[in-house]
Order: C-alpha cells, then sequence, then structure tokens
C-alpha cells in the first residue's frame, strides 16, 4: 500500500520534471518497489530485536555469560531473519510493482553482483544501527522516545520517503553521506546503475564498520552494567 | 460516555507528566517527526512548481487539513488497534468486567497525550495553507465541515480496524496498514492517483470526503476526474453511513469474542 | 445470588465441538463461601467468566445477582467484584490511588463513601506504604492486595476471585485469606473462588464444587467431600483420587 501510493506519487513528479536528479519515471518507479522490498529485512520502521524485551526483563545477563559475543550472536540472528524477509515481504512488493508499473531490471550480471553485495552490507548497517537504539533501553526509562527518533530519522535520510537525489543543495550533499543513505539509497543507486559500485560498497563499509565498532563498544557498556551494577 | 472518556484519558495524561523529562522528550520528537512529514511536501516542491496540476500551497492545504483530522483521530481513537494484543494477552477480560463501554475504555488505553505535538502542526500548515491561498469565509466555511467529517471517517476507519482484530488476532499490521495507508493517502491530491483507485476510495472507502472533495469546493477548482459538483457537500452522509458500519462491525466483534473468548 | 442451571459453553475448534462446560447446575445463596476446584481445563474459567459475562453460555441459563450476565454486562458490573489471579485489573503503568479513583467513577460510588471504604481498605489490606506507587512495580503480593481492594470499593454483592492466592508466600497468603473471611463474614458479601491450593480450600470454604471435564463433579461441605474416600487421611489425597477418577 505504502509502496503503490509513493509509486504514484513519484510518477506524478516525474512527469511534470521529467530527468529529474538523473532518473527517468521509469527509474523513479523502480526505486520506489526495490526499496519497498527493503523493509522488512532491515526492519526501517524500527524493531525486529529481541534485545530491548531481554535487557528490560533482566534476560540479557543470560546472553551476556554465553561463550559467544553478543552482538555477533544478535546480528547471525538478524542475518537469518532478514533472509527469511526479504523472501516472504520483500518480493512480493517488488513483483506486485513489476506487475502493476513495470520496473526496470537490470540485465547485467555484474549489476545484480554489486546490488546483492550492497544490500547484504546494508542490512548489515541496518543491524549497527538498530543494535545501538537497542542498547540504548540500557540506559533510558523509557525506550519509546528513542525508538520513534530512530524510526524519523530512518524513513527520511535514507531515501524511504523521497529519494535523496531530490534533497536541494548542500542539504542532499550531506544526507547522502549519512549512514542511512548507505541502508536504502545506495543500494538501490547500484540496482539502477546509477552510482560507482567499488566506491558505494566502500562507503557502506565504513558505515558497517564504525556502527559495528560502536556496538561493540556499547556491548562492553552494557556487560559493565549488567555485571557490576546487577543491572 | 464523554465524561468517561475524558477522565480516563485524563488520569493517563497525569500518569505520563509524571516523567515530565519523557513526556516533553515525546512532545518534541512527535513535533519534529511531523516535521520531517511535511518536509517531504517542500522537498517535492523544491523541484516541481505543480504536482498533478495542484501548487505547493494548494497540496499543504490538502495536506493540513487531512493531517488535522487524523492526527486527532490518532490521539483519540488509535489506541483500539491494540484489540489483538489484548486478546492474545487476555486483558481484554478486565476492560469486560467493568461497567463502561468496551469502546470507551479501549480508545482511551495508555491514551498518550505527546502525540498532540503532531495536532499542533497539522492545524500549523492548514493555517499557513489558508493565509497564503487567501481563503475567505464564504467558501472557508467549508473547512470546519471537512476536518469534522475526516475525525469521522478516520474515527471509523479506526474502529473498524479494531473489529476486524477480533477476528483476525493475528495479524494486527494488516489492520494498521489500512489506516496509516489511508492517511498517507489523502496526503497528496487524489489526482496523483490511478482513476481506478480513486472510484475505490470515493464510492467503496469514502476517503475521498476526507479532503479531497470538499478541498475542491474550498479551493474552487473542478474535480479532474470530472464528478459533479454536488459532490463536494456529500462528506458529512458518506462519513455518517461509515461510522454507523463501524458501529456494527465493532457490536459484532465484542459479540464474536464473547462466543469465543479469544 | 449466583445460579447456574443446565449452563453450556462449546467452542467450535477446527471443526470439532469442544465442551469446555456442559450441563452445569449450581446454585449459591447469599452470603455463602464457595471455593470450586478442578484441573487444569476442567472448566473451571470458563464458568467464571460466563459467571462476568464476557462468555455467552451456548446453552442454558446464567443468571448472576438476578441478571443475565450475558445482556446485562454493565449493570451487573456495578454489583460484582472480579479478581484474577493471573493478571491484574488494575491499570499497569497508574499509582494504585489514581487505579482507585478511576473505579470510583466507573462505578459512580460517592466520594464520601468511597473515602471511608478506601480508608477502611488501606487498614485492613496494609495498602499504605505502597499506594503511590505505579502498579507495575509491585509485588506481586501487593498487587493482589491492590486487586482485592479495587474489586471491592464499590461493595460489590458478589465476589468471584480466579486463583487469587497463585504465585504468592505463605505470609501473604495468610493475609489474603484472613481478609477474605472477613469480608465475608462482615459484609456478608457472596464469595466464589477458584483455585489449586487446598489450603485455600479447608481454612476458606464451607463448601466445596469440583468441576471435571465441564461437568460438575462434587458439590458440598468439606467434611462430605472427606467422607467420599473413606480411609485417606489428608484433602489432598482425596482430591487427588477424585481428579483422576475422573479422567478414567
Amino acid at each position: 500500500m505504502f509502496g503503490v501510493l509513493r509509486a504514484y506519487v513519484l510518477i506524478a513528479l516525474w512527469q511534470a520534471r521529467p530527468g529529474l536528479g538523473g532518473y527517468d519515471v521509469a527509474d523513479a518507479v523502480t526505486f520506489c518497489f526495490v526499496t519497498q522490498a527493503f523493509i522488512g529485512p532491515m526492519q526501517l520502521f524500527g524493531g525486529g530485536l529481541s534485545l530491548p524485551e531481554r535487557i528490560r526483563s533482566g534476560d540479557v545477563a543470560l546472553d551476556l555469560v554465553r561463550p559467544a559475543s553478543l552482538q555477533l550472536w544478535t546480528l547471525a540472528e538478524d542475518a537469518g531473519r532478514a533472509a527469511y524477509l526479504f523472501v516472504v515481504r520483500g518480493l512480493p512488493p517488488m513483483l506486485l510493482g513489476a506487475a502493476v508499473f513495470g520496473i526496470v531490471v537490470p540485465a547485467d550480471p555484474g549489476r545484480w553482483a554489486a546490488f546483492l553485495a550492497g544490500f547484504a552490507i546494508a542490512v548489515v548497517i541496518s543491524f549497527g544501527w538498530r543494535y545501538l537504539i537497542a542498547l540504548s533501553v540500557g540506559w533510558l526509562l523509557d525506550d519509546r522516545g528513542v525508538a520513534v527518533l530512530s524510526m524519523v530519522l530512518t524513513t527520511f535520510f535514507s531515501g524511504m520517503l523521497v529519494p535523496l537525489n531530490l534533497f536541494p543543495g548542500w542539504f542532499g550533499d550531506l544526507v547522502n553521506a549519512l549512514p542511512w543513505a548507505a541502508m536504502v539509497q545506495l543500494p538501490a543507486d547500484l540496482y539502477l546503475g546509477k552510482a560507482p559500485v567499488l566506491e558505494t560498497l566502500a562507503v557502506q563499509v565504513f558505515w558497517a564498520v564504525v556502527l559495528l565498532g560502536l556496538g561493540a563498544l556499547g556491548t562492553r557498556a552494557v556487560r559493565h552494567k549488567v555485571v557490576i551494577q546487577g543491572g | 460516555m464523554v465524561r468517561t472518556y475524558f477522565l480516563l484519558a485524563w488520569t493517563w495524561t497525569r500518569a505520563a507528566a509524571a516523567y515530565p523529562a519523557s513526556f516533553a522528550l515525546m512532545v518534541l520528537l512527535g513535533f519534529v517527526a511531523a516535521a520531517l512529514d511535511v518536509a517531504v511536501v517542500l522537498i517535492i516542491f523544491a523541484n516541481t512548481t505543480a504536482l498533478a496540476g495542484f501548487s505547493r500551497e494548494e497540496v499543504l492545504f490538502l495536506y493540513g487539513a487531512a493531517g488535522l483530522s487524523f492526527t486527532l483521530c490518532d490521539t483519540f481513537v488509535s489506541n483500539i488497534d491494540r484489540v489483538s494484543q489484548h486478546i492474545k494477552a487476555g486483558t481484554l477480560d478486565t476492560f469486560l468486567i467493568r461497567p463502561a463501554g468496551a469502546w470507551v475504555q479501549l480508545t482511551t488505553d495508555r491514551f498518550n497525550p505527546t502525540r498532540a505535538g503532531r495536532v499542533l502542526q497539522a492545524a500549523v500548515v492548514l493555517g499557513y495553507a489558508i493565509a497564503a491561498l487567501g481563503i475567505g469565509w464564504e467558501r472557508g466555511w467549508m473547512i470546519p465541515v471537512m476536518v469534522a467529517t475526516g475525525v469521522v471517517i478516520f474515527a471509523a476507519l479506526w474502529t473498524l480496524a479494531g473489529a476486524v482484530q477480533f477476528v483476525l488476532t493475528d495479524a494486527p499490521e494488516v489492520t494498521s496498514a489500512f489506516t496509516y495507508g489511508s492517511n498517507q493517502l489523502t496526503q497528496y491530491p487524489l489526482a496523483v492517483y490511478a482513476r481506478d483507485l480513486v472510484k475505490g476510495v470515493t464510492y467503496v472507502l469514502p476517503l475521498a470526503f476526507v479532503n479531497w472533495q470538499p478541498g475542491l469546493y474550498v479551493l474552487d477548482r473542478d474535480d479532474p476526474f470530472g464528478t459533479p459538483g454536488a459532490m463536494r457537500f456529500l462528506g458529512p452522509a458518506a462519513a455518517l453511513v461509515l461510522a454507523l458500519l463501524a458501529a456494527l462491525a465493532w457490536r459484532q466483534g465484542i459479540r464474536h469474542y464473547r462466543s469465543t473468548g479469544s | 445470588m449466583i445460579e447456574l442451571d443446565r449452563a453450556g459453553r462449546s467452542f467450535k475448534v477446527k471443526r470439532n465441538v469442544v465442551h469446555a462446560v456442559r450441563d452445569l447446575s449450581l446454585t449459591v445463596t447469599a452470603g455463602e463461601f464457595v471455593g470450586c476446584l478442578g484441573p487444569n481445563g476442567a472448566g473451571k474459567s470458563t464458568t467464571i467468566k460466563m459467571l462476568c459475562g464476557i462468555l455467552t453460555p451456548t446453552s442454558g441459563t446464567v443468571r448472576v445477582a438476578g441478571l443475565d450476565p450475558s445482556r446485562r454486562r454493565t449493570a451487573l458490573a456495578r454489583r460484582l467484584g472480579v479478581v484474577f489471579g493471573q493478571r491484574t485489573t488494575l491499570w499497569w503503568d497508574l499509582p494504585l490511588v489514581d487505579s482507585f479513583a478511576l473505579i470510583r467513577h466507573l462505578y459512580q460510588v460517592d466520594r464520601v463513601t468511597f473515602r471511608a471504604r478506601l480508608a477502611e481498605l488501606t487498614e485492613t489490606l496494609d495498602l499504605g506504604a505502597f499506594l503511590r506507587t505505579p502498579v507495575r512495580q509491585l509485588s506481586l503480593g501487593q498487587r493482589m492486595r491492590g486487586d482485592l481492594a479495587a474489586a471491592l470499593l464499590h461493595a460489590p454483592d458478589v465476589l468471584v476471585l480466579d486463583e487469587p492466592t497463585i504465585g504468592l508466600d505463605v505470609v501473604s497468603k495468610a493475609g489474603i485469606r484472613d481478609f477474605l473471611r472477613r469480608v465475608n463474614a462482615e459484609r456478608g458479601t457472596t464469595v466464589l473462588l477458584t483455585t489449586h491450593d487446598l489450603g485455600d480450600i479447608e481454612r476458606l470454604c464451607r463448601r466445596v464444587v469440583l468441576i471435571g471435564h465441564g461437568r460438575l463433579a462434587f458439590d458440598g461441605s468439606l467434611e462430605e467431600l472427606m467422607a467420599t474416600a473413606p480411609g485417606q487421611s489428608s484433602i489432598e489425597e482425596v482430591v487427588t483420587r477424585l481428579y483422576t477418577a475422573g479422567t478414567q
């Protein structure tokens, strides 16, 4: 529903301004349904991790004594879920879009490879971000505020609402450099063949490493809090 | 019923205010979220002067009017979409042992006054658009009518969504796609959508009467889809019919629960 | 005060019809204290739900305080106090006093009466220390005392309790039992409770009802219950025998 309505708005815009942002109408529609397929696997509207509940209930202590790293354990779980959701929730909207509006399907296997790599890294970036948000529960009384903030930032700055190449001027440049762009806009551009492959993947890897690194620090802090202060 | 409603809502408001920092943060975040929502419209119009033949101020007018109705319902009625959660947790029973209607108790359950930040945003956008378009009383009288119509339509939609959850306990996201999707649909002039979709939201699910049909009257424009002028005034009637259907569905939902217990 | 006449409740589970309760006839007169026993899944909760008007019976009739619960749910609610041991009827995020104030309005108790009752309940249930604490932060024992007070603020004629002592420690249990006995004796409130704790039955109930497979398996005094199995010395053994006899 969300994707279909968004597609109509984008079509109306590109009909008024053909070629806007380097996309034609078909590209814009394709962008719409490709990114729609990201919502489930990347949990762009927030949530997806059971960690906040476990921190609040204190069960996280059990996870922390396990011999595996809490972060990697959670990532493995999330990656499995993402793969499942990509097939179950991701592909149907893409096929729907293809059926109703007709979307661009790349013929070049290299572009597919670039897209799938970008998509996989994007899932890790989205995990890195949601993991940080989940950890914040350890310090905050009420996590609803952070959840709302995360959803707003993610949907707006990732390109889920409007493609980031529509954002004007310096604001557009800034937004394109942020981690949320690496979740949605960059892999979508790889799919459309509108971005230099190696450079784009490098930016994505950079954000994945940064967020996972922060997550590792956060995990240590949580361990410290749970073990030393008893939760 | 009205007294019970406000009493329950007020109690929840006091409970939320017990944590002033969290409360203030939520109001602020709600406002920021709402601001980014309208920023999308502004970004689109940074790239074009007209969308499907409508100017930026006209789109903001339609956006603000629908937004005001929607956010009012989001604040005052949307809690009803937790029916399936209550059924699963077994907490619905506690509503049914009290001497008050289930609808009133559920719409006020965990009433969240911080959503008022979004109502404010919608009101500001609508106010700006009215001023910028220079809308006078000769057509502006329709604005309060259309907002009230919108409130009834969205409230009915949420009630329907809640009623459906008595049967579809496992799919609450289906019903929220329906309510939030309706909001998304009404944010833009219906002229951007396909003719069949617009027919559907005019004659089947009367979303066109939230802001589109009465809005065309206020903006003094013809319907690009060519519906007759009388349609501009049918909003209240359509809202009433939908509200009746929703009330029936809700009663049926409660009855269903009382014959299955789950 | 409570009348069930051949009451039955069946559910459709994947095309099969399951009879949770069938042909249950039971009369409880005003001022009685009745304990309801039965193995898990015997139909106790279904019966309680029919008494509260949450479930409509599929056959037979149910009357509580002279009213048909399924038709006069809100009217009955004013004369009925209900406590679920497994979950609270209080507002989870609100302090206890706020829950009580809401109940006052919902049940339309006038201010003076409310104050007097609250003062009395605060004293007998020893609520003073945690009246201003949000319900979610209360211990199970405190929460149960709060729930009991909430169920009695409107001075109901009938008090229905579904496993009120479940999960409580010995001291809390003793406190709750003592309180229930007083409510029954001093106010004359009719009490019906379900339990798995035979201590509740021994210490409180003059009359015992045993439900098995949705039917009434036994109805009588504690002595009569013991007499069904001569030679058995403890109530546990007698009840175990009755439970297992029902399954064979």
